[in-house]
């Protein structure tokens, strides 16, 4: 017993990780604790000034919002759905794309390099274009209303989607995509018979989910003229009118909150 | 017939996987590769369906040349070869039904198999190959919800479904346990009998390739060191092959359990 102890005492044991890895880890660990501290001290030289004031002014804008006028609601109620509609149609195209997109950016399913390659830069260069520059440039292109808004979100969308899809299938098992293969199916039918029925609940979940995003991001899109309620109330706000935007606000927080309930509520059941 | 004539097969990283194989499997045939682990048995079968192809020599089925084909040659190659995998290979979240259905995939046309609009034949075929091994019972099942030596009994309908006039078993028993193993081992050797279907089937253990195999070809880093029938078999043609003497792991046992 002792003997054994001893040995496990005198023993030199190895480090879990090797000693460079450490320095690495430990050196990162300072640089991201630098950058914290920084953008924090920086931050609260620029607000300083403003906090203070910032208290004051709230009673003076609750004041002005308060009570809501919910004489409007009737009159908003279209522009609402209007909203949700461009989301809906949005994501449902987004959905579709998004399919030979994922396929052609999952290294398991593309082998030819290339062409793996080429779908997998064009889905990062999407990613990287904010969702309001996309709408800011077709409102330029097409003018003020729903289709620019509803095109900037197809396209916002398709870059997650396909993204976070093709990263699905590249973890689905390969297995029954052989035996598809060796019992001489086609390129189509391995991955409809192989590959889809093991992504189709994250699929669907996935999309339940970029659904909710464009919800919310529909309504900031009509904020700089992409059509429906965010349209109508950056006009309310322009014209002072504050307690006709106020219930705006009420009606987009309790719709937004309404759907995503629903939406998780099935994505639970899905999964 | 299978006829691989001086076939060698080069990995892309370097590795041999098969050196000049000059083999004949006739028609009818029940075959059972052995050899140790990396030996070269999968990299043999799977030349067959070309799920690898070889780099040099000529390997024919039915007097073809497999090794040029492509496309829609291919699909033929592969309809008429069915396979049943070590890891069976089922969709796991599809029912038992489905799964078996996919093995008329290669005799059915695209949109028809995509719109799920399989011939009534076909499905009845598909029933009755579950019927075959034991398991139409399980039909509605989802495959997950199946046991191991289940799961390899789907997949064995899998392949009857296909009709195919070759079958290729890589270890198809390796993850079973050992009266399991005989049972599918047993409707390996019964559908061979009775559908005439050449059959080859990959085994690391001695005794089951001696109880089932007809013929025995023994491979070596990558070499045929070993063809014969049964019959010709004995415990240091194995040592032989192995290149060492036999243990207890080359042993499946458990004959007179199943
Ligand atoms: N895709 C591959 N790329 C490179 N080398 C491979 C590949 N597949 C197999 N090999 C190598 O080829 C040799 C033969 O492998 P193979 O899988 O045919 O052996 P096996 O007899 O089936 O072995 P096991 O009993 O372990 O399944 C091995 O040395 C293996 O490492
Ligand atoms: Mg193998």
């Amino acid at each position: 017993m002792t003997n054994e102890n001893n040995s496990l005492t005198s023993k030199k044991v190895p480090p879990i990780y090797p000693a460079k890895t450490k320095v690495q880890v430990t050196l990162i660990f300072f640089v991201v604790l630098g950058i914290y501290i920084f953008s924090m001290s920086w931050t609260q030289r620029q607000m300083a000034g403003g906090f203070g004031g910032a208290l004051g002014n709230m009673f003076t804008v609750i004041e002005k919002f308060f009570p809501p006028n919910t004489a409007v609601i009737s009159a908003i109620w279209g522009p609402m759905v209007e909203t949700i509609q461009m989301a809906i149609i949005a994501t449902t195209f987004a959905a579709i794309l998004t399919v030979p997109l994922a396929i052609l950016a999952a290294e398991n399913i593309t082998t030819w390099k290339p062409l793996y390659i080429l779908t997998r830069t064009f889905l990062n260069i999407l990613r990287t274009i904010p969702d309001l520059v996309l709408a800011v440039i077709f409102v330029g292109l097409f003018g003020i209303g729903l289709f620019p808004g509803i095109l900037a979100l197809v396209i916002f969308s398709l870059g997650i989607l396909a993204k976070l899809i093709s990263e699905t299938i590249e973890s689905v098992d390969m297995h029954p995509l052989e035996a598809m293969r060796s019992s001489g199916g086609n390129v189509f039918q391995v991955i409809w018979y192989g590959l889809i029925p093991q992504v189709l609940p994250q699929y669907t979940s996935l999309v339940l989910y970029v659904f909710e995003i464009n919800i919310r991001a529909s309504v900031v899109l009509g904020l700089v003229g992409a059509g429906g309620i965010g349209l109508i109330l950056n006009q309310q706000l322009g014209f002072y009118n504050y307690p006709n935007a106020m219930m705006i606000i009420i009606l987009i927080f309790v719709v937004v909150i309404v759907i995503e309930y629903i939406s998780t509520r099935i994505r639970e059941a899905l999964l | 017939m299978i006829e691989f004539k001086n076939v060698g097969l080069v990995y892309p990283n370097g590795t041999e996987g098969l050196k000049d194989i000059n083999v004949t499997i006739n028609d009818g045939e029940f075959v059972v590769i052995v050899g140790l682990s990396g030996a070269g048995k999968s990299t043999f079968i799977r030349s067959i369906n070309r799920l690898v192809t070889p780099t040099s020599g000529s390997l024919l089925v039915d007097n073809e040349d497999i090794l040029k084909f492509r496309g829609s040659n291919l699909r033929k190659l592969r309809t008429k070869t069915g396979m049943v995998f070590q890891s069976y290979n089922l969709v796991k979240r599809s029912n038992v039904l489905k799964n078996v259905l996919a093995g008329r995939l290669g005799h059915t046309g695209t949109l028809r198999s995509i719109f799920n609009a399989y011939k009534k034949e076909d499905i009845g075929l598909a029933y009755e190959s579950l019927k075959r091994v034991n398991i139409e019972e399980k039909i509605y099942n989802r495959a997950d919800e199946l046991s191991g030596g289940q799961q390899q009994r789907v997949s064995i309908a899998r392949v009857l479904t296909q009709q195919p006039k070759y079958i290729l078993a890589d270890e198809p028993v390796a993850s079973l346990d050992p009266p399991t193993s005989h049972q599918v081992m047993t409707y390996l050797k019964k559908i061979n009998k009775e559908d005439n279907i050449t059959t080859i089937v990959n085994l690391h253990f001695i005794d089951m390739a001696m109880e089932y195999a007809d013929r025995i070809i023994g491979m070596r880093a990558g070499e045929v060191v070993f063809d014969g029938p049964v019959s010709e078999v004995s415990e240091s043609t194995f040592e032989e092959i192995y290149g060492r003497s036999i243990r207890e792991e080359d042993l499946r046992g458990g004959a007179d359990e199943s």
